[in-house]
């Protein structure tokens, strides 16, 4: 047992609905027609194919590989052919398709040749360890999807004290998580020895919520087995949502994750208990991820968890476990609480799929809200918010479209735990405003982003052809310069000639520009003049004219009186 | 095939704004049946033109608004500002007293500032302000005489008082009003007599502040803490403005006790329990956070004891409580919780 628990602030009690799927033992769904495998299963990169259409492939075969650093390779999740490479619906909110590799399975269901480290694991140093969990594809399995080998990789500086096995499961309807702890303990604690071998942490913690107590008495059991001290258990008291990683560190260790850090960061890595039983797989059998637990449940006839090959089609799960009476209204992929609604019922399970829960409209508490009402600022969402934020002023922030106030608030230090938007007497969708707010402010910085990049090129542009210009510029002076420097040096002998030659042109030239001044003088008071006087001044300006053709015949002094004559 | 697919969570608790206005006006009944078993029945009277009189002006404003009826005339706010105007108000007061406050209530300090959830004042206070300023005769005339003497006023006396219908009411108003417990002390002291003298000189003092109005703050008090424990409301701010009121009325009580009431006298008397549990909890015009909360009620409470004692009113609860909710949004602003990981 542990010794202090702390209680994180806020938090709601929800109903449960656990026991509907914890009745029967969970078995291995049927392998499906079909396999559809998403190439993005993980937060990161999407995996490259490695396999051409009609290619034979055995069952844990790799089939894509990792692109980039994060990134996850995927395996055949049985053995077949591959049937196509190319975009099919995937299990994500927007109702996107992305590219995904199509299995046909030839039921023989026979296995690649598998590498066991059961005996020297402990032979293995962290960093041969995290190669091959990150070869067997692992990811987190609690629904983030986070390439798991990263989160074993604190850094050479960093010391992890503490490790957290996640089976808290603190989301209504969800119990995959339960039942496997309730059936494969065993595989969960070796897990966590690798796990802490491969980490070095001191101190290790099983955290389950204490509304499991088959799956802690199973635990508690197998663990008696181990004789490890240093492992504890950890029953923390059933409160929305002490799953969640960061309300989990502070329960079992009364700190705070950074807001812009990482639980590694103070010394702790949190992970899902069925991550630590495929790391247990991965490492002691050589298995790669290619299958999971999932509980189907809700209105369907008999909700149930499911051992599901990676690729399954959701339909056909569902039709597995007694389909559904009525229409299928929704299609939930998570739990009630912080689930996507997908857009259709034939879309793959993925790693990440924890629960399919099928919405048939016979549960009183999945219903849809009632009336929007406006906020009365009862600070019911700020008393339930995990993270202390203020979920009003959030969302007359958001709603009023006054992002950079929204962000004042902490917008994105929220969880989207929905708990707010579940006491909200008002029933006021508030994760969705909040998740308006984060989208609107991404996009934002994108435009931002994009207009920054293309103002820095038109700038440089711009700078390019000064540049070039000046320098154009100095090479033309330059030679310029050089050629005169040349002719200094050949005239220096005549320079005083020269210049008093030059002095005399400039001084003629002068004169020159005295005498046009004069005689280009404009003319004064010609408006307003009469036809008579009009006349006289066409024939003075004749007459210049013909002066200025032949200036040698007119003297000076006949030019002045004539412009007297004319004024 | 198209799916419904709304943005998480998908489970809601079955709560909703009319259940909390409900839950309130059910912690106001006690008090209420108090009311009229010590003062007769002129407040129920009070109550039932109020209710009418709101909801037909909610109805209206709606209307003109072009907002929808039902949810609105449902949700049981305008029934919660009727009845705490009602309350408030003396019951032997007139109807149309009742009827302008309870118009302004809605159709002001409401619907033009937005409806439910905008107003930045508590409606049924912005309507007692303006009557106590408008009518201060009307205001401040309250019975005398509690529960089953000769005087005690039944449906049938109540009904004609309330419409001023009958010249022998009219006559035996005369005999059963006067001031409130604290304004008959505040005048006195004015008098330069000491407190306990006052305080045994007329039989309008109770055990412990006016004398029948006691008991009915005793009642508003348990429906108050019945309210905290159905989580229609949090202790911070009641508890707040009854420490801020006690701790400054005992500080001046132990300086002077001649001159100033007891900490408990100010507590019974007048509206500061009415005050605590159900006006300044108003959420939409309240401090949202919890250090909020205790900042602002306990400045309701200091200011509901600076009122009483030096200002011009004997009771304070409408102005302390609108100064307050000025002042809510920049408390709120700068009493932010700190976040998670900050």
């Amino acid at each position: 047992m542990i010794s202090k628990l702390f209680n994180f602030r806020g938090g709601v009690h929800v109903p449960q609905y656990k026991e509907i799927s914890t009745q029967q033992p969970v078995r291995n769904a049927k392998i499906p027609s079909k396999l559809v495998l998403p190439l993005s299963q993980h937060i990161g990169t999407a995996a490259k194919p490695l396999v051409k259409i009609g290619q034979q492939v055995l069952k844990g075969e790799k089939i894509a590989t990792a692109d980039g650093y994060v990134s996850t390779p995927i395996h055949a999740p049985t053995s077949g052919v591959i049937e196509d490479i190319g975009d099919y619906p995937i299990p994500h909110p927007s109702g996107m398709s992305a590219q995904c590799i199509v299995l046909k399975p030839d039921d023989e269901d026979k296995w690649a040749e598998l590498v066991s480290h059961a005996k020297d694991y402990s032979e293995l140093n962290p960093s041969q360890l995290r190669n091959l969990i990150r070869s067997a594809g692992i990811v987190g399995l609690g629904g983030a999807g986070f390439p798991t080998f990263i989160k074993h990789n604190p850094g050479p500086d960093r010391v992890i004290d503490t490790l957290i096995i996640n089976g808290s499961e603190c989301e209504p309807y969800i119990t995959c998580d339960d039942m496997l702890m309730q059936e494969k303990p065993e595989e969960i604690i070796c897990g966590l020895l690798i796990i802490q071998h491969a980490l070095q942490a001191k101190r290790c913690v099983i955290a389950i919520e204490d509304n499991k107590p088959n799956a802690i008495a199973s635990i508690k059991n197998a663990l008696q087995k181990f004789a490890n001290d240093k492992i504890e258990i950890a029953e923390i008291p059933t409160l929305y949502p002490a799953g969640s990683e960061k309300q989990l560190i502070y329960t079992v260790t009364g700190k705070e994750v950074p807001q812009d850090g990482l639980p590694m960061h103070i010394g702790i890595v949190c992970q899902n208990v069925g991550t630590t039983a495929a790391v247990y797989r991965a490492i002691n059998h050589g298995e790669p991820l290619i299958s999971r637990y999932v509980t189907v449940t809700g209105d369907i006839g008999q909700p149930q968890n499911l051992e599901v090959l990676v690729g399954t089609p959701i339909d056909e799960l569902i039709e597995q476990c007694g389909g559904s009476n009525t229409n299928i209204k929704r299609l939930i992929i998570g739990g009630p609480m912080m689930g996507f609604a997908m857009h259709q019922l034939d879309l793959p399970v993925i790693k990440t799929t924890n629960c399919v829960l099928v919405d048939a409209g016979q549960s009183k508490d999945l219903q849809a809200r009632q009336h929007i009402m406006p906020c009365i600022r009862c600070g019911s969402c700020a008393d339930a918010c995990p993270i202390n934020l203020l979920p009003q002023q959030l969302y007359w922030y958001s709603k009023s479209q006054e992002f950079e106030k929204a962000q004042e608030y902490n917008l994105f230090d929220c969880i989207e735990c929905g708990c707010c938007d579940y006491v909200c007497p008002s029933q006021i969708p508030l994760v969705q405003y909040y998740r308006f707010a984060k989208g609107e402010i991404w996009k934002r910085e994108l435009e931002t982003q994009k207009s920054d990049i293309a103002r820095q090129r038109h700038e440089f542009h711009q700078f390019r052809i000064e540049r070039e210009k000046a320098e154009k510029a100095e090479k033309h002076r330059q030679k310029k310069a050089a050629l005169a420097n040349n002719k200094k040096t050949e005239e220096t002998k005549d320079e005083k000639k020269v210049d008093q030659k030059q002095a005399a042109i400039l001084a003629a030239m002068e004169r020159v520009k005295k005498k046009k001044a004069q005689s280009d003088v404009a003319p004064k008071n010609v408006e307003n003049l009469s036809e008579q006087q009009k006349q006289l001044i066409e024939e003075v300006d004749q007459r210049r004219a013909k002066q200025r053709q032949n200036p040698e015949q007119t003297t000076n002094t006949a030019n002045k009186a004539e412009e007297e004559k004319s004024q | 095939m198209s799916l419904y697919t709304p943005s998480s969570p998908h489970f809601h608790a079955p709560n909703s704004v009319s259940q909390i206005m409900l839950k309130v006006l059910y912690a106001l009944i006690p008090g209420i049946l108090l009311y009229v078993f010590l003062f007769g029945f002129g407040v129920l009277f009070n109550i039932l033109l109020a209710i009418i009189t709101a909801l037909g002006c909610e109805a209206l404003m709606l209307k003109i608004r072009n907002r929808p009826l039902m949810p609105f005339l449902t949700d049981g706010s305008a029934l919660v500002t009727a009845v705490l105007l009602a309350i408030s108000i003396p019951a032997i007061a007139p109807w149309w007293i009742i009827f302008v406050g309870t118009a302004f209530s809605i159709i002001i300090a409401k619907h033009l500032y937005g409806g439910l959830g905008y107003n930045p004042f508590n409606p049924a206070m912005v309507g007692y302000a303006m009557l106590l300023i408008s009518f201060p005769l009307q205001m401040t005339s309250w019975q005398q005489i509690p529960a089953l003497s000769e005087n005690y006023l039944g449906p049938i006396d109540s009904f004609q008082l309330f419409f001023e219908m009958n010249s022998s009411a009219l006559l035996a108003m005369d005999a059963i009003s006067g001031a409130t417990p604290l304004d008959y002390l505040k005048s006195q002291l004015g008098l330069e007599q000491t407190v306990s003298a006052v305080l045994q000189s007329h039989e309008t003092f109770g055990l412990l502040g006016g004398d029948g109005f006691e008991w009915i703050n005793i009642a508003f008090l348990i429906g108050g803490i019945w309210l905290i424990k159905q989580k229609i409301i949090q202790w911070h701010i009641p508890a707040a403005l009854l420490t801020g009121l006690f701790a400054i009325s005992l500080i001046f009580y132990i300086a002077n006790p001649d001159q100033y009431a007891s900490p408990v006298f100010h507590i019974f008397s007048g509206a500061a329990i009415l005050a605590a549990f159900f006006i300044a909890t108003d959420p939409v015009s309240a401090a949202t956070t919890i250090k909020g909360k205790l900042i602002y009620g306990a400045s309701i409470g200091l200011l509901i004891y600076v009122i009483r004692t030096w200002g011009g009113y004997p009771d304070a609860v409408a102005f302390a409580v609108l100064l307050l909710n000025m002042c809510a949004p920049t408390i709120d602003y700068y009493t932010k919780p700190k976040p998670y990981g900050h």
